[in-house]
């Protein structure tokens, strides 16, 4: 599925990988159940690595792991489902994660600015994406009214000025 | 909200209706796959006929021209089918109420 | 979009009398790049891009429902305030896009129900225009904040609501983590200990107060709601500072998107969560979020908090020793009038002055309708008489809030060449009803009919207040848009065989003294309704103590005396 960072197309350098497979010496994605299972062994590797987790992930479960996770995968297994926003926020604000975080699922290109503010780095888009929805989407507001994880800086009063895309 | 109608293996008649995708005014099937404005012109079906013509709507659905097809149950009267259910009969009808002059 | 960062947002609109936010060019972009959102998302609707199912929240965030006739637009009418250029615009709207009427709600909105998906984003854009729109009035996002029909003119008015419902309102516009919330999220606040903004049945209910230095607070209700499953909401906080007042919005939120239930719709209500949580967990978990939010990047500013009450200055009113006295000489000599002053008036909080409540509820009409025509007209009197501000409230009639005493007389005749001096509010005719099975597509049964036959059955002014006051309330489904529950007396359509009933409940109150109406027995036919209403206020009138109003009466009898009147055997 295509990458996209800033509304660009990006190469993905992870790969998914099954719980029972082996991992490849390459950076991986695992599920949260193997990431806990096999944290030990996870820890010893010199390869990035990347977890991804349902929509119904409690961020502090998550908190433990952060520091040996360059990459969170998170699901949206239906668009309407906004978990993934609280998701992603509270793991950039309450626990302070720098590394990266991905929206995986049922997504809609309208819904791709707000996952920026939220803290998400990338999307995953369906393979027959018109990508230039997808960009004109990002960049379609130069407004906000909120505070988020973006560093918008305010304009007056409450607004601020975005530049996403 | 709508009662999904059972047609399998009975004779209710039945006819088809949604609201037109761009207009979202009430429609209801016609001969020839067409889409009326009134219900005096819907077809009536029954059965597996019933059923047939849902499917033919859901594909009218696909094609952008209605949204939210669904059967409901008329009698056949003289002037037409004439809904059984309030709901329906609203759509075919219009409200009861008058609108306050402009 | 170039803006100068450097300019000063000073308020830029053609009027700056009307007690309303006033746009700025950051406001005027972001609606002009949200119409331009939407019409690309028609556009992909009507090519296909979009399948209605994705296309459908989308809608539902503009305001655009389907409905049985035809698309219908909810307009948002923030907190119930409107200058009168803006419902003029409305008119304009009700004309061009519509069958030239509107129907205020019991969320301070308006409705058109007529709209066409194709000529929806020109109808945005011409909102637009006059700075209003169709944002978030529908969808699982954070509805209109809604407030009291009075606020910035009530003489009992502690904290101004308007300035913290207007907080909300931008605070909560295409906030991106809670767009997508399980459901629907409605907040109303209350500057008034004397609540007229039903706050203990909303997601969020708020009432503005002063702390001990005078300094502005809030405290804070949630879970409240109506719907399918009616609850009074609890109170979370007693006292929240002003400053942390968006922190603290945030922390509810979160734990909602969160928490809620996501399985089933009708389980997906923060009222809900709170519910099956228990109050003390709840609380827990907001408090909790509360402190470990980076509470410095939401602290409310002292001065982007004045800077917005700016916008809420008192009208330019003049000393008017004289006025108290030219009203009273009036009210004296004409009774028609003076029944419209005893029931369709405010006491405002400076001297000389007066709110009026023009009734939307004309004997046998459709309550909360407004043609065209008389919206205009009544823009024409707020200009005139109020300086261009009017209110809409959540029992749908219209306010001017700021009139003149010595000019009340001119206003109410002005009215009355209109249809729009019925001196009922507060009767057992001043009636909430939801547009129902003659619209809407979620309805079992009408609501309409059943309001204009019982208010052609009561029409008698002298007997309504004889009455006295009495809520009551119809909705044509469970969804309760007509607050059935919170009226003294309630009533609800439900489908029976797809044939019309309904349900009578008693005893409901929206305001301090909030509770739920509880269900008198059986639900009755179409034919019957109004007979059962008439049977209820008789039995009220038999039993009731010098001075008690129905509701206490009510409370004094409970429902025995009631449902054996509507259900004895002949």
């Amino acid at each position: 599925m295509p990458l996209l960072e800033q509304g660009f197309p990006v190469a993905d350098r992870f790969v998914p990988v099954a719980d029972d497979a082996p991992l490849p010496d390459a950076p991986a994605i695992v599920s949260l159940a193997r990431l806990q299972r096999e944290a030990e062994a996870l820890a010893g590797r010199n390869v990035a690595l990347g977890v991804q987790v349902a929509s119904t992930t409690k961020p502090e479960d998550l908190a433990p792991l952060l520091d040996r996770v360059a990459l969170l995968v998170v699901e949206f297994p239906k668009f309407r489902d906004g978990r993934g926003f609280t998701i992603a926020r509270t793991l950039r604000e309450r626990y302070g994660y720098t590394g990266e975080i991905r929206a995986v699922g049922h997504i809609l290109p309208d819904q791709y600015a707000f996952l920026v503010r939220c803290g998400f780095s990338s999307v995953a888009v369906p393979e027959a994406a018109d990508l230039s929805v997808w960009a004109a989407a990002l960049g379609r507001f130069h407004v906000a009214y909120q505070a988020a994880v973006d560093a918008a800086p305010v304009v007056s009063g409450l607004r601020r000025r975005l530049a996403l895309g | 909200m709508q009662a999904k109608v059972k047609t399998k293996g009975t004779a209710q008649p039945v006819v088809v209706t949604a609201n037109r995708l761009r207009d979202g005014r009430v429609v209801w099937l016609a001969a020839g796959g067409r889409w009326a404005e009134p219900v005096a012109e819907a077809a009536v079906f029954a059965g597996e006929a019933a059923e047939a013509a849902l499917a033919e709507a859901a594909e009218a659905e696909r094609r952008q021209i209605v949204v939210g097809p669904y059967l409901a149950e008329v009698r056949v009267g003289a002037g037409g089918p004439v809904p059984l259910r309030a709901r329906e009969r609203f759509r075919a009808d219009g409200p009861s109420v008058g609108i306050v002059a402009a | 979009m170039d803006i100068a960062e450097s300019a000063i947002a000073l308020p830029v609109a053609a009027t700056t009398r009307a007690g309303i936010y006033h746009y700025d060019e950051y406001d005027r972009e972001f609606l002009r790049e949200r119409v331009a959102e939407f019409r690309d998302q028609v556009e992909r609707r009507l090519a296909g891009a979009l399948s209605e199912d994705e296309f459908k929240p989308l809608r539902l965030m503009n305001g655009l429902y389907l409905q049985l006739h035809a698309y219908m637009l909810r307009c948002a009418i923030p907190y119930g305030v409107l200058s009168s250029e803006q419902l003029r615009q409305l008119a304009h709207i009700a004309r061009t896009y519509d069958r030239g009427f509107g129907h205020f709600t019991t969320r301070q909105n308006l409705q058109f129900n007529w709209i066409k998906l194709e000529e929806a984003p020109d109808a945005l854009a011409a909102l637009a225009e006059a700075d209003l729109h169709a944002l978030q009035t529908s969808g699982n996002c954070i509805r209109n904040v809604t407030t009291d029909e009075f606020a910035g003119a009530a003489a009992d008015e502690v904290v101004d609501p308007r300035v913290y419902a207007e907080i909300l309102r931008q605070w909560s516009t295409l906030h991106p983590e809670f767009s997508y919330l399980p459901r629907k999220f409605k907040i109303a606040i209350t500057g008034a200990q004397n609540d007229r903004a039903a706050i203990q049945v909303h997601d969020i209910g708020l009432l503005a107060k002063r702390g001990p230095n005078g300094e502005a607070g809030f405290e804070v209700w949630a879970g409240g709601g109506l719907g399918r499953v009616p609850i009074i909401g609890t109170k979370l906080r007693a006292w929240l500072p002003e400053p942390e007042f968006l922190s603290y919005m945030e922390a509810v939120l979160r734990v909602y998107n969160a928490l809620g239930g996501r399985e089933n719709i009708h389980k997906a209500r923060i009222k809900i969560l709170l519910r099956d949580l228990g109050a003390a967990r709840f609380t827990e978990l907001v408090e909790r979020e509360f402190a470990t939010l980076p509470r410095e990047k939401f602290r409310l500013d002292p001065a982007v908090v004045a800077a917005i009450r700016a916008h809420f200055a008192p009208p330019a009113f003049l000393a008017l020793p004289e006025a108290a006295e030219v009203l009273a000489r009036q009210v004296a000599a004409d009774t028609a009038f003076a029944d419209w002053v005893a029931h369709n008036t405010h006491p405002h909080r400076q001297p000389g002055y007066i709110s009026a409540v023009i009734s939307l509820k004309p004997i046998g009409g459709i309550p909360g309708d407004a043609s065209a025509a008389q919206m205009d007209a009544v823009a024409e009197l707020a200009d005139r008489y109020s300086f261009d501000e009017i209110r809409v409230t959540h029992v749908q009639n219209l306010v001017l809030p700021h009139v003149r005493q010595d000019e009340l007389f001119a206003v109410w005749r002005a009215l009355d060449a209109l249809g729009l001096a019925t001196a009922n509010i507060g009767t057992v005719t001043d009636i909430i009803a939801c547009p129902g099975l003659d619209y809407c597509a979620l309805a079992n049964a009408r609501a309409i009919p059943v309001a204009q036959l019982l208010s052609e059955r009561f029409a008698d002014l002298r007997r309504q207040y004889d009455i006295g006051p009495l809520t009551l309330n119809i909705s044509g489904c469970i969804n309760a848009c007509g607050h059935h529950h919170v009226g003294a007396i309630g009533i609800l359509g439900v489908d029976k065989k797809g044939e019309e009933f309904y349900q009578i409940t008693l005893g409901g109150s929206a305001g301090n003294d909030a509770a739920i109406g509880e269900i008198v027995g059986p639900a009755v036919p179409y034919d019957a309704v109004v007979d059962a209403v008439e049977t209820i206020v008789h039995t009220y009138l038999a039993h009731r103590q010098a001075g008690e109003a129905f509701l206490a009466a009510y409370r004094r009898l409970g429902v025995a005396p009631f449902k054996e009147a509507l259900y004895a055997i002949a």
